[in-house]
């Protein structure tokens, strides 16, 4: 076992301090890429504390979906055959919930701000 | 440096002029690259832009049409009325500069999240959707006769190479799979006619002032297919820059887009259309997992490639959007 701070504590640390303290004194395409340099912490932090959450209830419904056992990638690879070979569509039960599902979790930590995901969140699921 | 060769060019084809000045690379990777710069005129100095592949960088990736296609359509487009810049001049070896043309500078803003938010362009605004259909009609009676030679490729084709695309990336990827599915049940079949289709027209490849539309840019992608296919691409949601509900570019409704076309004499055939926008969001999700890979293994290590691989998954929930939508 690590160490503390945890990676999450020491991401968001380096993320506060260059927005705090770094971005007021400098401009033009280094403040660009700054802002991209601050968004990959952010999307990292987010990450680290919702990943584990997500994937575990990922597999979850993957398991269910497909009737085997597997890695989360090794699943979502079995899924994307199936669908690829016709074996499973939006007609499956449970196939529209678990994409969405998924979706969902992964636009919380890539990109929380996009139209899209702050219309669906609305809808509650 | 390249203001050298620029001044010495512009002084054999332009009239009067002196030199070229204030020249500042604007885009591009190593085999394509776009410049901004003045001519030196006892007018008044003339906005310029260079579009070029510098000597030594001949190959273009094989779904461009090539520079001097590019400088071929818009010179037609311009002549056709379509909102286009001028091509001033095509380089010739004597240019020293390698191959491309260079172009009137159009002023306007491309930013999308600036034309669709500021003042500036409140007047604009309500009557951008019908006017990039008249314009995409426009574009789209383009005589076929003058027009360079241009890659063609029908639905199926697109699919299946937007397939071995993804399919090369060795990702998973459920929900692109469910809508390659889908698109190759709702394949529409070959088009009734095939026009010139501009193959990328959509916000930041468009000048917009406080009048509207005035100039069309980017025709690397051009191709002839199905004009429906320009009419998809511009409704893909990721040109909305968060404008949802107005599916034209984040400017209006699909029915403004479709009158306009309609107005200027094109019929629309709004399921095809539909189809292309399909087909245009998992095509731009196949695009950041190329970005994803080429940030991946080199020589583009940037951050900006970086995250926008990461998103993916932004036309993963504009897919289900449009596949699978949830009530209410």
């Amino acid at each position: 076992m690590q160490d503390e701070p945890t990676p999450i504590e020491l991401t968001k640390t380096v993320a506060d301090f260059l927005r705090g303290d770094i971005m007021p004194l400098i401009s033009g395409h280094q403040a660009f890429k700054l802002r991209v340099a601050i968004n990959i912490l952010d999307l990292v932090t987010r990450q680290l504390t919702q990943e584990a959450g997500s994937d575990a209830k990922e597999v979850e419904r993957l398991r269910a979906l497909l009737s085997m056992d597997g890695s989360v990638i090794e699943l979502n690879r079995a899924l994307a055959e199936r669908i690829a070979k016709g074996e499973v569509d939006l007609a499956t039960p449970g196939l529209a919930e678990h994409l969405w599902q998924t979706t969902m979790d992964k636009l919380a930590v890539d990109q929380p701000n996009y139209a899209s995901y702050k219309r669906e969140l609305g809808r509650g699921g | 440096m390249i203001e050298a060769e620029l001044s010495r060019s512009v002084r054999r084809w332009c009239k009067g002029a002196t030199g070229a000045t204030s020249a500042a690379k604007l885009s591009g990777g190593a085999s394509q690259e776009t410049w901004r710069f003045d001519i030196v005129h006892p007018d008044g100095p003339i906005g310029a832009i260079l579009r070029r592949s510098p000597k030594g960088y001949g190959a273009a990736p094989t779904r461009a049409a090539g520079l001097a296609a590019e400088a071929q359509l818009m010179q037609l487009a311009y002549e056709a009325g379509v909102p286009s810049p001028r091509v001033m001049h095509v380089l010739t070896p004597e240019d020293d500069l390698g191959t491309g043309f260079i172009m009137q500078r159009i002023e306007g803003e491309t930013i999308a999240r600036k034309i669709l938010r500021d003042d500036e362009f409140a007047a604009a605004r309500p009557r951008l959707a019908r006017q990039i259909g008249g314009v995409l009609a426009g574009l789209h009676k383009l005589p076929q006769d003058k027009l360079p030679a241009l890659r063609s490729r029908s639905a199926s084709e697109e699919i299946g190479e937007f397939e071995r695309d993804y399919r090369s990336l060795n990702w998973p990827k459920p929900v692109f799979e469910l809508a390659l599915r889908w698109l190759r049940d709702h394949d529409p079949g070959p088009s009734d006619e095939t026009t010139l289709v501009h193959g990328d027209f959509r916000n930041g490849n468009l000048v917009i002032g406080a009048d509207g539309l005035r100039a069309v840019l980017d025709w690397e992608l051009a191709h002839l297919g199905d004009p429906m296919e320009d009419l998809g691409w511009v409704c893909v949601n990721s040109w909305r820059f968060g404008e949802i509900d107005k599916p034209a570019g984040g400017f209006g409704s699909r029915e403004e887009l479709f009158a306009g076309y309609e107005a200027a004499g094109r019929k629309v055939d709004a399921a095809r259309v539909t189809f292309w926008e399909v087909m245009g969001t998992l095509r731009w999700g196949i695009m950041c997992g190329g970005m994803m890979q080429r940030f991946r293994e080199g020589p583009d290590h940037s951050m900006e490639r970086a995250m926008i691989g990461r998103r993916a998954s932004e036309t993963e929930i504009d897919l289900l959007r449009l596949l699978a939508p949830r009530g209410g």
